[in-house]
């Protein structure tokens, strides 16, 4: 991680007003102190349990959370604080995101004439934008027909791919991918991935939201994980293998361990449900090195061999 | 992509639908006016006495009035398949000819008012759905609730006392102006006399387009592709133009069709309170004074309006949706 990040999210937090009882409202934080970095050429996977705000955080990225959402902290496109007005003018174009599934297409719509839309400011004329799209099917290997597709009439494999070429049309230099790979077969899924691999490597920097470990060890060139709305650790790839003995954070080593092809072995306790997240680490419940400054403040990520980690007692 | 063969099928199987519902309507409407305290001679003669018993007992003979329900009955279908649908008490005329004229003054009250509630219904549903929770949909939506809640014949007697006798903009009631010549009536008479009952009745159409609409509307708005369009930086004008109307529309057509008997039913109660010759106004007319003919003529012509309505919506689902047409195609 020596060159600088091109997109950075600092201090990250999302919160959902709501009516508690009447009139009376309420903040329920689901984001707290969530950091990640994206580097050019670099895949980024985030992996947490369901409810960790995996997805919220794409969507807060892009600017289309709930109208009663609020999001706190920085983001940082090449080194310079960014706001929510510049978001709306990159998003679509600089930043793509890749949605989870085929619900997010238009279902009256051509697939082709969807994904087209990527081009709208090229100032091409019909014909060169249509050849644009079926060169880009082609290159994913999709057949030019299915450019006349409707969305219900793509597989779930093709339906990833062609959500791909949105924003390899657009010519991203930053892309949010939610959840790519589940519900594909195993097949599918190691083409999927490859093409996540080949977008990454012709220099486009890769947020690939997932709960799936393994596809993420495919692919990634690091590896951020989630709990409870917070980045607990930033490694490595290749540390997340083997012992563990490289992890910094004693949840991260716990997640490892719990994996069918290591120990299979769970650790007891749930993550905390938002609006529960107290003030100390968000872990120390089920922490086995926890200690009283745990409870009571929560710790600030700190960079620990080329990684990250947010704990008092990381080594 | 849709085959020609198909379309065949398709057609075929609504038309035995339309075959068995009619079949079904037809012994309903027979067996019900059978058993309504309606004599059929009576409301031919009138109640003066000057026709006396014995005549009363030959017409009945003559009309067949003595056989078994099961004869009549059959001898009145194969009259009414072969195209003669009797003769109407009040009218004295063949019953197809009273239908087809006031049909067509019924028929052109009610396209205008089917578009009219049409476009201003789908038009202030989209207002009132993108907008949804501001003040423009809390108007559109209260309005509505008014409008659904209001009685069409209740309607229809405000309307004409505001702006027929306190502001005398328009002529009270009928179709024509009374004591012109049929020669003399000009087109603009009768656009006169049309608007109001027209209005009066879109207006019950346009709060279930609206409602449903807008339903729909908000639906759309909050879709995953919606939000992906927004995550793609489309603005939401082009989200409105290029997504909303298009998914929007194809529901909306559906009700706007279906609605075609709430129409009939309607026009029956506009009619009546504008004194305006349609087919709603012969209908009540035909009950109260017992012209079964007619009264069975136009309950079998309104089952065709009916049907057709929806039939029409069925194959424009199919011609616009490709989920649909895919379907039938698989078929």
């Amino acid at each position: 991680m020596s060159n600088s990040p091109i997109f950075r999210v600092e201090d990250f937090g999302v919160s959902f007003s709501q009516y508690k009882k009447g009139t009376e409202r309420t903040e329920l934080h689901v984001i707290t102190n969530l950091d990640i970095e994206l580097y050019s050429g670099k895949i980024l996977a985030v992996v947490g349990s369901s409810g960790s705000g995996k997805s919220l955080l794409a969507h807060a990225i892009m600017g289309i959370l709930p109208y009663n959402a609020t999001v706190y902290g920085n983001m940082y496109y090449e080194g310079k604080l960014i706001n929510k007005e510049d978001i709306i003018k990159l998003r679509g174009q600089t930043i793509s995101l890749i949605p989870q599934s085929v619900n997010y297409l238009d279902p009256l719509l051509k697939v082709g004439k969807q994904v087209e839309t990527s081009l709208r400011f090229s100032g091409k004329s019909k014909e060169e934008k249509k050849k644009l799209v079926i060169e880009v099917f082609e290159k994913y290997g999709l057949k030019p027909e299915v450019y006349d597709y409707y969305p219900h009439q793509l597989s779930g494999g093709m339906a990833r791919r062609v959500l791909l070429s949105t924003a390899t049309l657009a010519n991203s230099k930053i892309i949010i991918a939610d959840e790519p790979t589940p519900g594909l077969d195993e097949a599918s899924l190691e083409e999927v991935l490859t093409d996540f691999r080949r977008i990454t490597d012709e220099g486009a920097a890769v947020l690939m939201i997932t709960h799936d470990i393994n596809a993420a060890k495919k692919i990634a060139d690091n590896i951020a994980i989630f709990y409870a709305g917070s980045t607990l650790e930033v490694a490595k790839i290749e540390e997340m293998s083997g012992d563990g003995s490289k992890l910094r954070h004693p949840y991260t080593k716990a997640l490892l361990a719990a994996m069918p092809d290591n120990e299979f072995k769970p650790i007891p306790g749930v993550q905390p449900m938002p609006g529960d997240l107290r003030d100390g680490c968000l872990f120390y419940e089920r922490c086995p090195i926890c200690t009283d400054i745990c409870k009571t403040d929560r710790p600030s990520l700190q960079t620990l061999r080329e990684g990250k980690v947010r704990c008092h007692h990381a080594t | 992509m849709l085959n020609s063969k198909s379309a065949v099928s398709y057609a075929s199987k609504k038309l035995l639908r339309l075959v068995i519902l009619y079949l079904a309507v037809m012994i309903l409407t027979f067996t019900l006016v059978q058993m309504s305290p309606i004599d059929p001679v009576t409301a031919y003669v009138g109640t003066s006495t000057k026709v006396g018993a014995e005549q009363r007992a030959l017409i009945a003979e003559k009309w067949g009035l003595n056989e078994p329900p099961l004869t009549r009955f059959f001898s009145w279908f194969t009259n009414m398949i072969q195209g003669d649908w009797g003769e109407s008490f009040i009218y004295r005329r063949p019953v197809m000819d009273v239908i087809g004229q006031k049909f067509g003054s019924s028929v052109a009250l009610m396209v205008v008012a089917w578009f009219l509630s049409g476009i201003i219904g789908f038009a202030l549903g989209i207002l009132a759905g993108v907008k949804k929770g501001k003040l423009a949909d809390k108007l559109i939506t209260g309005y509505c609730h008014i409008l659904i809640s209001t009685p069409t014949f209740w309607l229809g007697i405000l309307v004409i006392i505001v702006f027929c006798v306190n502001l005398g903009w328009f002529p009270v009631g009928l179709s024509v102006p009374i004591g012109t010549l049929a020669s003399e009536v000009s087109i603009m008479d009768k656009i006169s006399h049309m608007i109001l009952p027209a209005l009066t009745l879109s207006v019950v159409g346009i709060a279930s387009i609206c409602l449903h609409t807008r339903e729909k509307t908000i639906e759309i708005m909050e879709s995953d592709y919606v939000l992906f369009a927004h995550a793609r930086g489309e603005s939401n004008y082009s989200i409105i133009r290029k997504h909303l109307l298009r998914n929007v529309s194809l529901p909306a057509i559906t009700v706007q069709f279906l609605s075609f008997s709430e129409l009939f039913g309607g026009a029956v109660f506009v009619e009546q309170v504008f004194s305006y010759p349609g087919l709603g106004n012969a209908a009540v007319l035909a009950g109260l004074r017992g012209d079964m003919p007619l009264l069975m003529g136009i309950t079998l012509i309104s089952v065709l309006f009916v049907f057709v309505g929806n039939a029409i919506a069925d194959i424009l689902y199919f011609v616009i949706d490709p989920r649909i047409r895919e379907g039938a195609h698989e078929k």
